[in-house]
């Protein structure tokens, strides 16, 4: 009890050394809270845009369909089997048919994915119902994302000519218009695909009623029994990829949390160590007195600890407005981050919990702990003539 | 007076290892202090005052001989023992005050007691005499940087004598002050001898001081040459 009132008492006595302490550490503390809680959020949006924009409530696939395999896409549709038929009709559930095509832009020639999908499906949260002002028409309208559109150079209006093989084998070939360039930033939607309505898709290769993929509405209450040639595949196969990436993420996100923590720990160390050498007549002075070595390590150690506590408290009153108003108006991203092969919204929204604020606090503070410790190991060295004397043994 | 011993040294030996050779600061030193006794440690530097005056704070130990104080032989303390002993029954006054500087004068004095776990309405009863002792009262909230030589070191007399030790061990303790806050300091002191009867021990070469002893044992290289009462 004694050593806990010393220890505060010097704490508070120390003025300016124990504020600039607590700043930094605090300013650690928040700093590694946002980004912690950046990563987090990131991961959740972008979880959940792949999740709306594409993977639904899980999906199948016809089993020969490999998304690697640009090659399998000629076998890999087969017709809908009445089961995933019911659920389609129900609302349930909506086909994509996906065909091999070439595309011509700029008169280079570029490999592409047709993907066929109902103008009217409410499945994932894809613009296509555009797609409907073309359909009685001769024209093959086309959505393309903001990455393709980029990489082909081709915009809203533009013409782009595209060769496929239809169903036997033979090439076909004609004009596609694109109607729109979604801004979705998601590439398992828009890299090298160009989404054209369904039917006039299986009209082009001379396969009615096929298709190669069946997503299934989000949260459906039951996964339907299908026949051998459909595969069902749920999240932990559809997302793999993408948690592997985050968990990539991660790893930076790790790194810039020990870099941060370890500055602050540096400060604080340091200030133990000059805090040792300058005290030391006082050292003596409290041996004089009658405390022992373990008591006085025990007040110094006390002292860096409650440092990290008046940390977590600071920052806890400052950090909490501005990261719950991060929160609520999220980051915007600069536009370069685009380009990265991650599925990123341009703008960030943290997430942070509790867990998080308080395993960090934990982090913290025990941290601070053993960096308050490990130089206060040379007191039990000390002797106290020595110490009286301002000398260090 | 009480003739009881307080303090018996015998035959101390301290010897410090330097870079090539050891150097001895006490050599045989045999002397026997009675409860009450107000007396110096007096002899010109590197004569072993300081050294001797560690050893009975049990600051330090002797590499020979013993020195038993209340009793308790020096060497055969731990440290948490040693330290029990000075918490409890030795007060220390040295040259440079050694006051905590973030702490109030009050805190000052009130440290050895907070180490005894006196509760705190004795606490401040026992800082308030004190004080009063030092003739201090007045300046209780001060910070030491606020304070005058002359006022550190009567703090630093109130902090040792607070907690009524048996013994005041002081090492040098006007060599900082001008003659009128030295005869002050030594006044006070000489005062509390007679009131409370606390055996003090002086290590010392200022005349002022000596003036001022009862018992005068003088040390030269490491021994003991002269041991005098003075009336």
């Amino acid at each position: 009890m004694l050593i806990i009132k010393l220890a505060f008492r010097n704490i508070i006595h120390s003025g300016l050394r124990t504020w600039l302490n607590v700043l930094v550490l605090s300013f650690a503390f928040v700093l590694i809270i946002l980004i912690e809680g950046l990563y987090d959020g990131m991961s959740e949006q972008v979880k959940d845009a792949e999740i709306d924009s594409h993977v639904g409530g899980g999906q199948f696939w016809q089993k020969e369909y490999d998304p690697y395999d640009s090659f399998s896409l000629e076998r890999s549709h087969s017709e809908i089997p009445a089961e995933l038929k019911q659920e389609i009709e129900r609302g349930n559930a909506s086909a994509v048919f996906i065909v091999s095509a070439s595309i011509f832009p700029r008169n280079l020639i570029q490999s592409v994915s047709l993907k066929g999908i109902d103008p009217d499906q409410k499945i994932v949260n894809l613009p296509v119902s555009i797609l409907k002002k073309e359909i009685d028409t001769n024209v093959i309208p086309g959505i393309i994302g903001s990455r393709m559109a980029k990489s082909t150079g081709l915009q809203t209006g533009d013409y782009v000519s595209a060769r496929w093989r239809n169903i036997n084998g033979t090439f076909d070939a004609g004009d596609i218009k694109i109607v729109k360039v979604i801004d979705i930033n998601l590439p398992s939607v828009d890299k090298g695909q160009i989404w054209i309505p369904l039917e006039k898709l299986r009209n082009m290769v001379q396969a009615p009623g096929q298709a190669t993929v069946i997503t299934l509405k989000k949260n459906i209450d039951r996964i339907p029994a299908v026949s051998r040639n459909w595969i069902f595949k749920d999240y932990n196969y559809l997302l793999k990829d993408l948690n592997d990436n985050i968990n990539r993420k991660r790893l930076y996100s790790n790194f810039v949390f020990s870099l941060l923590l370890g500055m602050a720990l540096l400060a604080v160390f340091d200030t133990q160590v000059l805090s040792i050498f300058r005290r030391r007549k006082e050292i003596g002075t409290l041996m004089a007195l009658g405390m022992t070595r373990w008591s006085i390590i025990g007040l110094f150690t006390l002292e860096g600890c409650l440092l990290g506590i008046l940390a977590f408290i600071a920052g806890t009153v400052y950090g909490y407005p501005i990261l719950a108003y991060l929160a609520k108006v999220g980051l915007v991203l600069p536009r370069m981050i685009e380009r990265s092969q991650f599925a990123i919204l341009l703008t960030l929204y943290p997430k942070y919990g509790l867990r998080l604020y308080l395993i960090t606090g934990m982090i913290l503070c025990m941290s601070v702990i053993v960096v308050s410790f490990l130089p206060t190991r040379t007191i039990t060295n000390l002797k106290p003539t020595d110490a009286l004397k301002g000398k260090l043994s | 007076m009480n003739d009881f011993p307080i303090i018996k040294v015998n035959n101390l030996i301290k010897d410090y290892a330097m870079v090539k050779q050891s150097f001895r600061a006490l050599n045989g030193v045999n002397i026997s202090l009675n409860i009450g006794e107000f007396c110096g440690l007096v002899g010109p530097s590197g004569s072993g005052k300081t050294t001797l005056l560690n050893i009975i704070g049990a600051l330090d130990n002797p590499t020979d001989g013993d020195a038993i104080v209340m009793d308790k032989s020096v060497n055969a303390l731990s440290h948490k023992e040693a330290a029990k002993m000075r918490t409890e029954s030795i007060g220390f006054i040295f040259q440079t005050y050694n006051l905590l500087p973030v702490y109030s004068v009050f805190e000052n004095v009130e440290f050895p007691l907070l180490l005894l776990k006196i509760n705190k309405r004795e606490r401040e009863e026992a800082v308030m005499r004190a004080l009063e002792w030092v003739g201090l009262t007045g300046k209780a909230n001060s910070r030491p940087s606020q304070l005058s030589g002359g006022e550190s070191q009567r703090v630093a007399v109130a902090r040792a004598m607070v907690k009524l030790p048996k013994i005041v061990l002081a090492d040098e303790p006007t060599a900082n002050l001008d003659a009128a806050n030295s005869h002050n300091i030594l006044k006070t002191m000489q005062n509390l001898n007679h009131e409370l009867k606390t055996t003090f021990i002086f290590a010392t070469h200022d005349e002022k001081v000596i003036g001022y002893l009862r018992r005068k044992i003088v040390l030269s290289d490491g021994k003991v040459v002269d041991d005098v009462n003075i009336h």
